[in-house]
């Protein structure tokens, strides 16, 4: 009896040491991805992890929340940021490795409706005729500060002002616009973009010329110097191979 | 503290005294029928009240995001009326925030009742008191303490509200952001000043008011309620 029980808790035991399905090699590499990038990521650690054999555990969630975690010693190994300053002023405060930050993706924005064929989107933003337009953060996620300054250039921040909510990320905020809550929504093209059409819903790709061009760079964190996965990654961001699969989500 | 966050708080306040008030007039009617049916529905009942004790908020907040959108049956109901979709609004949050504090005003109530046994009902019952004066002159007061079990819960528990109210509330100021949503925004944007005086205010809060629960309660229906 005794004996069993031993032997169920060194089984319970060595079930959580081990991880199934971990690489041959044993090297992880702990990524944290912007919400916007999570599904092209998907898609890159799969064939990054065949072609490697490293494993890739992703975290995927708002960027400033990120920021705020590493701050605390989170144990990412790669942040791959919606912004350029984020990873520059973790650069700047000794939590990253200064010379690895490099541009991975721009990302463009998107205006999404999941109600399918409406001719315009943007004419329906100009009548007026919603009840809630959902946007990230401003504050926390890059694609909210650029759904503000789309706003502000179209001259329609103030009218649209008490329609707005807010999701924490470019997840939620996709969230409440895909379950109809919101009419319309300011979304990453990678949410609703694949293999050069939008598969759902009707959208409008707002025009460069409104807001600045969402550059996102990654950077290896100090968590991750001397680790070989991330090293390997980062190369594999850089390939051909991983750029094919960005610029089918619709990243530059 | 400025005034967006004095605003975060009246709202709080504002939903946790309405969410209590109507849990307390939803709940009497249940916990009593609770606690004296035999019927083979009960439970079954008493499990669909307890759920929300298990369920993570993830959940509640998801499913609550569908059933009141365009496309669930709440929605197309409150539509169909003319009232509008339930999500980022003040009512859509009294309504998820009384799904999500029902146990905790229905279990001590539903305990109360039970703690009184039929005897002092059969003998308000022989003195020819009719039901209804027997439930306001002998079973309300005598489950007093169980009341003021699910007063204090129901509203602390409503105040402490965070998930449910981040996934359908949409962060609107004065209408859905709550002070623990407020919380996670300015801890998110590194305003660890603004974030440390809500968060001190809402754990004194929290101290505070099971504190005097217990002080106010030490009976058993708030024992029996372990937390």
């Amino acid at each position: 009896m005794t004996r069993n029980f031993f032997q169920l808790i060194f089984l319970l035991l060595s079930l959580c040491v081990s991880r199934p399905g971990s690489a041959q090699n044993g090297q992880t590499v702990q990524i944290a991805v912007a919400a916007n990038f999570a599904a092209p990521m998907q898609q890159i650690a799969a064939s990054f992890e065949v072609s490697s054999g490293y494993h890739v555990a992703i975290s995927a969630g708002a960027t400033g929340k990120f920021y705020a975690q590493i701050k605390n010693a989170a144990p990412f190994d790669i942040l791959l940021s919606a912004d350029q300053s984020t990873p520059t002023q973790l650069a700047q405060e000794k939590f990253a490795v200064p010379k690895t930050q490099f541009t991975y993706a721009t990302g463009k924005l998107v205006l999404w409706s999941a109600t399918p064929a409406i001719a315009n989107v943007g004419a329906l933003l100009k009548s007026g005729q919603f009840k809630h337009i959902a946007l990230a953060s401003p504050t926390l996620a890059p694609y909210g500060a650029a759904s503000i300054e789309t706003l502000k250039a179209l001259n329609l921040l103030e009218q649209v002002a008490p329609k707005i909510v807010q999701g924490e990320s470019i997840g939620q905020t996709y969230t409440f616009a895909a379950t109809g809550n919101a009419e319309l929504g300011f979304v990453a093209l990678s949410q609703v973009w694949k293999d050069g059409k939008i598969q759902s819903g009707s959208a409008w790709i707002v025009p460069q010329k409104l807001y600045s061009p969402i550059h996102q760079d990654a950077i290896i964190l100090t968590h991750g110097v001397g680790n070989p996965a991330a090293l390997a990654l980062v190369a594999y961001l850089k390939s051909d191979a991983a750029k094919k699969i960005m610029h089918s989500f619709g990243y530059e | 503290m400025d005034t967006a966050d004095l605003s975060t708080i009246w709202l709080t306040l504002k939903l946790a005294s309405l969410t209590t008030v109507c849990l307390l007039l939803l709940g009497t009617p249940l916990a009593w029928w609770l606690a004296r049916t035999r019927s083979r529905f009960r439970h079954i009942v008493r499990t669909l009240v307890a759920l929300p004790l298990v369920l993570p908020p993830t959940v509640i907040g998801f499913y609550l995001l569908i059933f009141m959108g365009p496309q669930g049956m709440l929605g197309r109901l409150t539509e169909s009326l003319g009232l509008g979709l339930l999500p980022f609004t003040f009512s859509g949050l009294v309504l998820a925030s009384m799904l999500y504090s029902m146990p905790f005003v229905v279990q001590p109530l539903q305990n109360a009742f039970e703690a009184i046994g039929d005897r002092p009902l059969e003998v308000a019952a022989t003195l020819r008191a009719s039901p209804f004066d027997t439930f306001f002159s002998v079973a309300l007061p005598l489950a007093k303490p169980g009341y003021l079990t699910a007063i204090v819960l129901g509203f602390a528990h409503t105040v402490g509200e965070f998930g449910v109210v981040l996934m359908i509330g949409g962060n609107i100021p004065d209408k859905t952001r709550v002070v623990s949503v407020q919380i996670y925004d300015h801890v998110d944007a590194l305003d660890y000043a603004h974030a440390h005086s809500l968060a001190a205010a809402m754990l004194l809060f929290s101290c505070a008011s099971l504190f005097l629960l217990y002080l106010w309660n030490p009976t058993d229906s708030a024992r029996k309620f372990s937390l």
